[in-house]
């Protein structure tokens, strides 16, 4: 009876792996190769890749500024979605209506709303500067000055993901027990005590899985940029994937690429683990 | 106090409203400019302040001066329809035997397996980009609607089983047992009582494969290059530095337009607190 067990998993499993294993396999391979426009094909090269990446200082700063966009936004969602929850879960008119139109932005193909942004960041003919201007300020170079445009690259993070986390944390929000609001009302705890001290400790582990799951995906951000500044201006925000891919799919040195992508991959493996640890831990302590 | 605290209320809902909606009612009035209206700077009312006119709109569709899109449109029907029902079928088989049976191999257990299906998420496209380029031109399937296919159940299988577990985990395993004494095989019982008790976990697996293949850009982007262009590719070659703003515009809101219906889907599923167990 249980013999046909094996029918049910190994399908999926098998394609999976043959899909990803193999080709990751053959990343890590490449990368001790010098595979590029002129030597087109496998040879060993040892580490070489690994000694030049470590002196990249190209790379390194794609993934610092990874690390600053990554965090800035996921938290700046976490909050802003959290908010957004809290303001549709209660009484309100027209709820629905307004819960639906807060899920919109993630419904969007990130690359095509990049697209639509990046006019409306347009420096002489954009609406945002249209704006700034009728209201009597100076229109800002939105996408051409360093750190604007590592804002408005991050703006559109926010517009296109707070959603997710709306989602996640309205979903958890709607399946509370009702019970422990009772005892708080009774104990005559006001709204804010009542967040900090029942609502809060309850989303805990919710919480935790929301800012994970943006977080991986927040790791992987490179169209928005590619689509809105390639990176620019200079480097400015230039991130850990759109760098890779200059270097790989551009440059077509995909030897030195693929060393890059390794340790990328291996530098978000450990860090995403100690960021699940670290979370953990600061939200089971709030729980007291 | 308490009318303060409605008003702030009501304010922010209002503020972010308007940050939603903003750049949807931009190319809305954007897509019905001509290069005068576009280049007389940020201007909203038709009639008013610019000339309304079709041509970005009738562009898409085969009008002069732009780009067909109607292909393309096609494309990505074809290669989001058929990657998420491939993921969806092998994830809900694979999901069914996980939540149900006890694999063991060496010091791999259920959980691992599960966890190495959703751990495919963490993998950033970049990285597996070079590799699918090298693997599908030795395949001969760069640039085909197939390789598009093979690429996304990679992408959409580990949605379709991490939604799916879940789901097959609130079943309650009576439904199994009765089965089995009725002389099902766990074929049978899968396919007779399991899957048509399950029609909820299917769409909200379903949903999330449609809208992780139908957004996907990056891969659609490096492995195909003229013969197989897909939606997001053919919207973001418009995008260049003599950008057609109004066909721009117009072909962004009908390739968003299909999802922004699922949101409503998405809320039915909030309300009933159907998506808490998918999400935990």
């Amino acid at each position: 009876m249980y013999r046909q067990k094996h029918l049910f998993l190994l399908p999926g499993l098998l394609v999976l792996v043959a899909i990803i294993i193999f080709p990751l396999l053959f990343t890590i391979r490449v990368s001790f190769s010098s595979w590029d426009v002129f030597q087109p094909g496998l040879d060993w090269i040892g580490g070489e890749n690994y000694g030049r990446l470590l002196e990249d200082a190209r790379y390194w700063g794609a993934l610092g500024r990874l690390l600053v966009m990554a965090v800035g936004t996921v938290l700046i969602q976490y909050v802003l979605g959290f908010a957004l929850a809290l303001l549709v879960w209660g009484d309100l008119r027209a709820r629905r209506f307004f819960r639906v139109l807060f899920l919109v932005p993630m419904m969007t193909t990130p690359v095509v709303m990049s697209v639509i942004w990046r006019t409306v960041f347009h420096e002489s003919i954009g609406p945002l500067n249209g704006i700034l201007q009728a209201v009597g300020l100076h229109g800002l170079p939105w996408l051409s000055e360093p750190t604007l445009a590592f804002i408005s690259v991050m703006m559109v993070e926010i517009w296109q993901w707070t959603p997710f986390m709306f989602l996640l944390l309205l979903a958890g929000l709607v399946s509370l027990p009702r019970e422990p609001y009772l005892a708080a009302k009774i104990d005559g705890a006001g709204p804010i005590r009542t967040f900090f001290a029942v609502t809060f400790p309850a989303m805990a582990g919710i919480s935790i899985a929301a800012i994970l799951i943006r977080l991986i995906e927040a790791s992987k951000i490179m169209e928005s940029v590619y689509v809105m500044t390639s990176g620019g201006p200079g480097t400015a925000t230039e991130t850990s994937s759109y760098y890779i891919y200059i270097r790989g799919l551009r440059d077509f040195q995909l030897g030195y690429a693929s060393s890059l992508s390794v340790t990328y991959l291996v530098i978000m493996i450990i860090s995403l683990t100690i960021i699940a640890k670290v979370l953990v831990r600061f939200f089971v302590k709030d729980r007291t | 106090m308490k009318t303060l605290y409605l008003a702030i209320k009501y304010l922010a809902i209002l503020v972010w409203s308007c940050f939603v909606v903003f750049p949807f009612l931009w190319a809305l009035t954007t897509s019905f400019k001509t290069a005068n209206g576009v280049t007389g700077g940020a201007t909203w009312i038709p009639w008013l302040q610019y000339e309304p006119s079709m041509h970005g709109w009738k562009t898409l569709f085969g009008g002069a001066g732009g780009t067909d899109i109607t292909g393309p449109y096609l494309n990505s029907i074809i290669v989001t329809g058929s990657a998420s029902l491939i993921s969806i079928v092998l994830g809900t088989l694979a999901a069914y035997g996980l939540s149900r049976f006890t694999f063991k191999a060496g010091f791999v257990r259920n959980g691992d397996i599960t966890f190495f299906f959703i751990s495919q998420r963490i993998m950033p496209p970049i990285v597996l980009a070079i590799p699918f380029f090298l693997l599908l031109r030795q395949l001969g399937l760069l640039d085909t609607l197939a390789g598009l296919v093979l690429v996304y159940i990679a992408l959409l299988l580990p949605i379709a089983v991490w939604v799916m577990v879940d789901f097959f985990n609130n079943v309650p395993r009576q439904l199994d047992e009765m089965a089995w004494l009725d002389g099902c095989t766990p074929m049978t019982t899968f396919y007779r009582v399991i899957l048509p008790n399950s029609v909820p976990g299917l769409i909200v697996a379903g949903m999330f494969c449609l809208i992780f293949g139908w957004n996907d850009f990056f891969f659609a982007f490096t492995l195909t290059f003229t013969n197989t262009q897909l939606l997001p590719v053919a919207i973001v070659a418009l995008n260049s530095s003599v950008t057609p703003w109004w066909s721009l515009s117009a072909s962004a809101l009908i390739s968003v337009a299909p999802l922004i219906l699922l949101a409503f889907v998405v809320e039915r599923f909030l309300s009933r607190g159907g998506l808490a167990g998918a999400v935990r």
